[in-house]
């Protein structure tokens, strides 16, 4: 039993340093002509932008580069469970060339690729071929001690690494060199394949200028979302002001009013009695409006799911909804996510046309997603100024994103995620 | 008749309790939580609960559950829900096992005294009585979709919405100031129209009415 593991653990050992090897000998193999190819097609391209025509192609050349660069990536989380971030600044799809070309020559990204390149075909060169020729090498020293040395020594001296051959004991020490060599395979080839991804880590990783990003983009979403809580109080401060309070006040004189008139003229009184009544159900019902408007009462006391069925029931269009959450998330997510379906669905009422919508609520690794579907005529769009882009930028300031699918004669798809954990 | 109430605010429930008395009730168990009031539903078996919707200590739905989880364990038991705001789904899950028995009504009805206290009685006797608010979102959806809510005439549309609410023909007639002779002749041309069954239970008409708006939906 105790053996059966060991030769397991030996065999699974074995199995990872073949495959660092032939995974080593792949990434220089082929990939050392490509990063010579990338490197010198950039240089030149970004030499020839002076004249011209480096703007038509230094684009095209960059963005070959940065897919390259990915491949690495993807292969580094694949290989040896290393992953890289990239940070790329977004070009833009429809733009010119000389945009592309400025956009792509700023970013400090593109300058970190050709570094990049340049190393990767000397050290990661090196590093990368490294596990291959430790285990095979050994492979041609068991050749030579079994009688090769007869061909290759034939006359002269065959240099097998630092062992000079020449007769059958040189071969043999040869064989003993290969040994050592295997030994040092099996201990060390898992390692340098790592060493290698380390290396394009290090020079491939977004480090700095990746959480400058973040920190912009951080800051921008901060900047929405105070702006949009500032705007949001200024106006439950006026929806007070301007309702509930004021018809607290009439009430308040009303009453005076009554006070004075209960001897006098009861049939007045009584008239300003029922008026006062109707106030205070008046100021009640703005307040209801109100706390709807701030915390929906149904998304306190259920949570999102079953808010969205709530919300659903008042829409004058019949509304499926689907939910499927193990549980509720934090309250702000909770409450951005309802604002944004709720939003999405006043929308799909009143431009879609639809006379039917679904909307489904979905958590699954770690996102929130939800989905609402009109079968209206479409053509919604992100544009700025729309409400869509206030959702979207509402739900930035939880990492969450929007996407809108809407051809011109419908269905309008609108998918919003956000990341979160349900507790 | 015996009351249960349960309502976390003191005032209300100090208010509640004056009123109820008052108007002839006898409150045996004025309760503020949730386990409270499940313990009070079993020990003193009233003719009427009467719960707000959200109650401590999870500040949620807790009375509205309670209610339910005491309807299950004595199939029938009058329950009054009182809520700070109206939902379809809840008056829904109320109305779920079709039992009767049960009303859902907005706080601030407790305004118009003569009122909520038949609301009480009405539900106290196995009837329903649904928030004006509930109805009226259910008639303006069906009227929005333009379909079954179109041959009605104004005022049996009024009359709809006053049976939806669990008004018996005599209240209605009282509040429209008919007879209820007149009553009578609008809600067999309404079930006419809607293709209702007619039926003289108050509770069963509710029922139909809000099955037949909740259909197809």
């Amino acid at each position: 039993m105790n053996t059966d593991t060991k030769s397991d653990v030996v065999r699974d050992r074995i199995r990872e340093v073949v495959l660092a090897a032939v995974r080593g000998l792949v990434l220089a193999l082929v990939m050392l002509p490509l990063s010579i190819l990338c490197l010198v097609l950039s240089l030149v391209s970004i030499a020839f932008v002076p004249l011209g025509l480096g703007i038509l192609t230094t684009p095209a050349v960059l963005d070959g580069v940065r897919r390259f660069a990915d491949v690495r990536r993807r292969l580094s989380q694949e290989w040896c469970g290393m992953p890289i971030r990239s940070s790329y600044r977004p070009v833009p799809e429809d733009a010119s060339p000389w945009t592309r070309t400025v956009v792509l020559l700023s970013d400090p990204a593109t300058w970190r690729d050709l570094r990049w390149l340049a190393v990767d075909m000397t050290a990661g060169y090196v590093t990368a071929l490294l596990p291959a020729v430790l285990l095979f090498y050994p492979f041609e020293g068991f050749a030579v001690a079994a009688g090769l040395w007869r061909v290759l020594a034939d006359g002269h001296t065959y240099w097998y690494g630092f062992v000079p051959v020449t007769d059958q004991p040189s071969a043999l020490g040869a064989a003993a060199t290969a040994v050592v060599l295997l030994l040092a395979a099996y201990r060390l080839t898992p390692r340098l394949l790592t060493a290698h991804f380390r290396l394009t880590r290090a020079l491939l990783g977004g480090g700095r200028e990746e959480l400058t990003e973040r920190v912009r983009v951080l800051t921008e979403t901060r900047r929405d979302a105070v702006d949009t809580s500032a705007a949001e109080l200024r106006r439950i401060e006026r929806d007070l002001h301007d309702g509930a309070q004021a018809r607290l006040v009439a009430m308040g004189m009303d009453l005076g009013t009554i006070e004075m008139l209960l001897d006098k003229d009861p049939a007045q009184a009584r008239r300003l009695l029922s008026q006062a009544r109707r106030n205070s159900v008046e100021a009640l019902e703005e307040l209801r409006d109100l706390v709807r408007g701030i915390h929906p009462p149904v998304l306190a006391e259920r949570g999102l799911g079953d808010a969205v069925r709530a919300l659903a029931l008042r829409l004058p269009v019949p509304t499926e909804v689907t939910v499927e959450l193990s549980g509720r998330a934090d309250a702000p997510v909770e409450s951005a996510a309802y604002f944004a379906v709720s939003e999405v669905l006043t929308n799909a009422v009143k431009h879609s046309g639809a006379d039917r919508i679904w909307a489904d609520l979905l958590h699954a690794d770690g996102m929130l997603r939800v989905t609402v579907t009109d079968n209206g005529r479409g053509g919604a769009t992100v544009a700025a100024g729309t409400g869509l882009a206030g959702i979207e930028r509402r739900l930035g300031t939880f990492d969450g994103v929007l996407a809108v699918s809407s051809p011109a004669g419908g269905p309008t798809l609108v998918t919003m995620e956000i990341p979160c954990a349900l507790s | 008749m015996r009351v249960v109430l349960a309502e976390d605010l003191f005032l209300l429930r100090d208010g509640l309790v004056r009123m109820l008395e008052a108007y002839g009730f006898e409150i045996v168990a004025a309760v503020e939580s949730g386990p409270e009031l499940d313990a009070a539903l079993a020990r003193s078996r009233p003719d009427v609960a009467v719960v707000d919707v959200r109650l401590p200590p999870t500040h949620t739905d807790e009375g509205l559950q309670c209610a339910l989880r005491a309807r299950r364990a004595r199939p029938g038991l009058p329950v009054l829900v009182l809520s700070q705001h109206v939902e379809q789904l809840y008056a829904r899950e109320l109305l779920a096992d079709g039992s009767g028995g049960v009303g859902y009504l907005l706080k601030d009805r407790v305004f118009d005294a003569d009122q909520f206290v038949d609301a009480v009685r009405r539900v106290a006797a196995g009837g329903t009585a649904m928030d004006p608010q509930v109805i009226q979102q259910l008639l303006s959806r069906r009227a929005g979709d333009g379909r079954p809510l179109d041959g009605l005439t104004p005022r049996e549309r009024e009359v709809l919405e006053l049976m939806a609410q669990g008004r018996s023909n005599a209240a209605i007639a009282g509040q429209l100031v008919v007879t209820e002779r007149a009553i009578a002749k609008h809600t067999s041309n309404i079930f006419a129209k809607l293709g209702l069954e007619v039926s003289d239970d108050d509770n069963r008409r509710v029922l139909a009415v809000l099955a037949h708006l909740d259909r197809d939906r």
